[in-house]
């Protein structure tokens, strides 16, 4: 038999469906890992339902994994697949729309069982009935063809029939040539206790790599060349993994104990499960009985010395909010992770949005403010901890480090820093009596650093530096109980005055218009930056001149940013959220803040922009231009 | 004065001899005239030297109430929370820092009303924590409505007609939340106070310390049948671990077990005295201790004081340090910057020359 050829492509979506059941996760995961380790620029999109199983075969138990992979950097999960992998008929329904016309759609026909195309609203079988023509379709027995490679197992149907997905991962290996001696070794060590179902998933693989070898459905295979990525040792990452080593090193680099405290809540229990593995780190994990124990506890730890974290998502943020406001009034440094789902109330757990920003900002009652930072990227979680650590334990306040679901659970390649190279975050913390009250030595808690503002953080345990705080209005300096008028103006001057004080020690914005020329600007904040980086270069791609700045710091801003914002005739802002009538959250921000006319874009749909649709959008404003 | 506490080995001690005074801020004490925390933070203040333990390595953290002012008048560390939150906040502070000895002061509503969950969790949890459980049967900071320890029936503001939710009995239910030391004493009896205090510093865990406090200005002589010397010996039941359980004057009260195993109260002149039931703080089955606080009536018609339980069961946050240890011990210390940058690289690497 001859070689196939091989056809070169510079970059590839894939997406792989199935029944929640079906593996789609695992399999998306493992082709991640092959395509990270040949060198491609990848970006991921895992997109699950928030049940655990829901009814199988049904239209809400779909679970995707979305890849987008290239020759090239890229800064998306891609808009629309070039291929789908579609386990069941609710697979092929719930994604077909996403597909451009000429796609590639490998179906799994075993599945395509008049129940189940029933149970989907399938009035015929689309696969026979000519609805799929503008696609290129290939039916492939998956389920069938593994079941009848694993016969000679000594395993049940159901099992061999389980390793389906390492069927279709192995097919779908061969036709991009990745390497595959990784995913043989993940199964080796991931079946390590059970090597009949090791063998059986590694021969389900291996028969579907061949399938692809042999099948005439199939006449050439795909190959994408490495990228070119800056120099540097890389590894694939996702945001919740990223974030959880941000603070590790965070610790390490400050040399405080690290504490985490969390109650589950998807989609940032990740962070509590991976951090719960570094006790070699000295990070002490705390699983509290509620989302306000979880937050004490980590304030309690702060107070102690710790670096403290909790960890939650927006409706956890919600019951935080008094025990921030303690912090607050307490000056402690506190960091908060609000892992972003769609809301309100429950919401959908699983799905992206960005619409806690306001939520961050302001809700908590009385003034009590406090700074904001947001990741751009998975990779960049790892940063933002760390800054989210620097202006803590700096400014001693707690800072609220808004992610999102996006950013939690996609992935994308990873410079690995050196350690030595991250920044110092070393804190001096109070050891000597500070003031003379009445001719002796004293300590006051509420005595300032006069350039951060800072109080001292004096731990208990620290000889003759006893001293009493609480939420309770406080004198300055003094910190003793008080209910005086200039006093308390004064004070929540300060707690005001010390986070404008952040912006000091952050960065002029970053703009990126390669032309110059541009006189519209596209802002940013969060998970948004790759769809507009994206639709940004296809916007330029087209001769049109755009800038793009992205926000990390939602409060405080950059100093510079008013002055940026006036320097172009538009301001596009587009959110994942709709800005309770107000343009969008950042928008009413920025326009309250410097009188600015940005202009929303904003949608609410549980998924990431597609740069394709902000593209169109961006198009628009640069040519309505007068 | 000082005596030896294992249950705080791994706490400072003091560098010189302290006393009650050693414990008293600057700050005016702003209780009511008359109320019983005065008391209490006498009762602490002059208690506190025993401990012989470095000033600094206590910290005092309360919730919200009038109770909960205590923090500003003890020279330690101190936390004045929000309401109900204190043991969650104490448990970070005490599962982080294995130096420290912490105390919790909080009230009848701080504790069961709106901090009930963080309460439950901390017994269970058996964190190394000593709660002061102000019970007053009251809202006394808010100004007088009934709490969730005032009797069914109570007229207050918020209840004019009577109040219509049963009272928690404390003890009970912290019997039922897993506590490994519980006990209840009285504002006014220093001594007994001062006993009960004793046995929770020396327990290693969590220590539950229910306080019968009076509310002079809300809710006055609640606890009078206790402490009017009329009445008290006939309703107070004094338990002492390995002695029998009696009371009245001449200890003519007594319980024993029924053949459906419940406690039976007794004349003591009825019964051979084999058949009293001993009091047994150490009995790992809890329900000897729920048995016993069962006996008491909201009425205060009998109420049992004193250590109704004091077991060692693991604690926390000494298993939490265990892990670390672990963790950290049989390698060579903790992870330092090498084992990071393996941390962050992971297993799967590839490189872009
Ligand atoms: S209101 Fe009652 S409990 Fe509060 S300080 Fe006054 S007397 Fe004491």
């Amino acid at each position: 038999m001859a070689t196939k050829g091989v056809r070169q492509l510079d970059r590839v979506i894939i997406r792989f469906a199935g029944d929640s059941g079906d593996g789609m996760q695992l399999t998306g995961d493992r082709f991640t890992t092959e395509t990270a380790s040949f060198g491609n620029d990848l970006s991921t999109l895992p997109d699950f339902p928030a049940e655990i199983r829901a009814p199988a075969g049904t239209l809400p138990g779909v679970s995707a994994f979305q890849l987008h992979f290239a020759d090239h950097d890229i800064m998306t999960p891609g808009d629309r697949p070039d291929v789908l992998v579609a386990m069941n008929p609710a697979a092929l329904k719930a994604n077909l729309d996403d597909l451009e016309r000429g796609a590639d759609i490998i179906v799994n026909t075993d599945e395509f069982t008049k129940r189940n195309l029933t149970k989907v609203g399938y009035p015929s079988n689309p696969l026979d009935d000519g609805s799929l023509e503008a696609y290129n379709v290939h039916p492939i027995a998956l389920t069938s063809m593994t079941v009848e490679a694993l016969k000679d197992f000594d395993i049940s149907k159901k099992e061999a029939e389980r390793a389906k997905n390492m069927f279709a991962l192995g097919l779908l290996s061969w036709l991009y040539n990745r390497p595959t001696e990784g995913t043989l070794a993940f199964l080796r060590t991931k079946f390590a206790r059970s090597p009949q179902i090791m063998e059986a998933n590694v021969t389900a693989f291996e028969t579907g790599w061949s399938f692809g070898e042999t099948t005439e459905d199939f006449s050439v295979s795909y190959e994408v060349k490495p990228a070119q990525l800056a120099p540097g040792r890389y590894r694939n990452i996702s945001g919740n993994l990223a974030l959880s080593y941000g603070l590790v090193a965070a610790a390490q680099r400050s040399g405080l104990p690290l504490f985490l405290g969390s109650y589950p809540i998807t989609p940032a229990s990740d962070i509590l499960h991976e951090l719960s593995k570094h006790k070699r780190f000295g990070v002490r994990t705390f699983q509290a009985e509620d989302e306000i124990a979880a937050v004490g506890a980590a304030l309690g730890a702060a107070y102690g010395g710790s670096l403290a974290v909790t960890s939650t998502s927006g409706p956890g943020l919600a019951l935080k909010a008094e025990t921030i406001g303690l912090g607050v009034s307490l000056e402690l440094p506190l960091i908060v992770v609000n892992v972003q789902r769609a809301g309100p109330s429950t919401g959908m757990p699983t799905k992206t949005e960005q619409a806690d920003l306001l939520q961050a900002m302001f809700g908590r009652n009385g003034e009590a403010p406090v700074p904001i930072v947001a990741p751009r990227s998975p990779a960049d979680c790892f940063d933002t901890a760390l800054e989210a650590a620097r202006i803590a334990t700096t400014f001693r306040v707690p800072v609220i480090l808004l992610s999102d679901g996006y950013l939690a659970n996609g992935s994308e390649p990873w410079r690995i820093p050196e350690v030595a190279d991250l920044p110092d975050l070393h804190v001096q913390f109070a050891t000597e009596t500070n003031a003379e009250v009445d001719g002796r030595a004293t300590f006051l808690p509420y005595v300032r650093d006069s350039a951060t503002l800072a109080r001292p953080w004096a731990l208990p345990g620290t000889a003759g530096l006893e001293h009493r705080i609480g939420g309770i209005e406080k004198a300055d300096r003094t910190g003793n109980i008080s209910y005086d008028p200039a006093n308390h103006d004064f004070m929540v001057r300060t707690r005001q005055a010390k986070v404008d004080a952040v912006a000091a020690t952050i960065g002029p914005t970053e703009v990126e218009d390669p032309s110059g020329r541009a006189r519209v600007l596209v802002l940013g904040w969060g998970s948004t930056y790759g769809p507009i980086g994206a639709a940004c270069r296809r916007v330029r791609a087209a001769g049109k001149d755009v800038a793009q700045a992205h926000l990390r710091h939602l409060n405080p801003f950059p100093a510079d940013l008013g002055e940026v914002l006036r320097r172009y005739d538009k301001v596009l802002v587009p959110e994942m959220n709709l800005g309770y009538g107000f343009g969008g959250q950042l928008s009413m921000l920025l326009r309250a803040k410097y009188l600015v006319d940005a202009v929303g874009y904003n949608q609410v749909r549980g998924m990431p922009f597609k740069a394709d649709e902000l593209a169109a959008v961006i198009t628009t404003v640069t040519e309505d231009l007068p | 004065m000082t005596q030896n506490f294992p249950s705080l080995s791994l706490v400072p001690k003091a560098r010189e001899a302290q006393s009650a005074k050693d414990f008293k801020t600057d700050q005016e004490v702003r209780w009511c005239p008359g109320c019983g925390d005065y008391a209490v933070l006498a009762a602490v203040q002059s208690f506190m030297p025993e401990l012989g333990l470095a000033r600094e390595n206590i910290v005092f953290v309360s919730g919200i109430g009038c109770s909960s002012r205590f923090p500003y008048y003890m020279d330690t560390f101190g936390m004045h929370s929000i309401h109900g939150r204190a043991p969650a906040i104490a448990t970070g502070l005490a599962a982080s820092r294995q130096d420290l000895s912490v105390w919790v002061v909080t009230g009848d509503g701080d504790a069961l009303s709106i901090g009930g969950n963080h309460l439950i969790h901390a017994l269970r949890r058996n964190v190394n924590l000593k709660i002061l459980l102000f019970n007053n049967r009251i809202y006394g900071l808010t100004k007088g409505q009934y709490s969730p320890t005032s009797e069914l029936g109570k007229i207050t503001k918020s209840t004019p007609l009577g109040s219509l939710d049963s009272p928690f009995n404390p003890v009970s239910l912290a019997l039922g939340a897993e506590a490994s030391f519980v006990a209840r004493s009285i504002d006014s009896d220093r001594k007994h106070l001062t006993a009960v205090l004793r046995a929770a510093a020396a327990h290693r865990g969590t220590a539950l310390v229910e306080i019968y406090q009076n509310c002079n200005i809300f809710n006055d002589n609640a606890f009078e049948p206790l402490k009017d010397p009329a009445t008290r010996d006939e309703v107070t039941i004094r338990l002492e671990h390995g002695q029998p359980i009696t009371w009245g004057a001449g200890a003519e009260h007594g319980v024993v077990r029924s053949p459906d195993s419940s406690l039976k109260v007794v004349e003591t002149a009825d019964v051979p005295a084999s058949d009293l039931v001993v009091h047994d703080a150490h009995a790992m089955d809890p329900s000897h201790a729920f048995d016993l606080s069962r006996l008491a009536e909201t009425s205060l018609a009998r109420t049992p004081i004193g250590v109704f339980r004091d077991v060692d069961r693991p604690v926390y946050d000494d298993l939490m340090r265990e892990q670390i240890d672990r963790a950290t011990g049989t390698q060579g210390g903790p992870a330092g910057e090498d084992e990071l940058t393996g941390l962050l690289a992971g297993s799967d690497t590839w490189t872009v020359r």
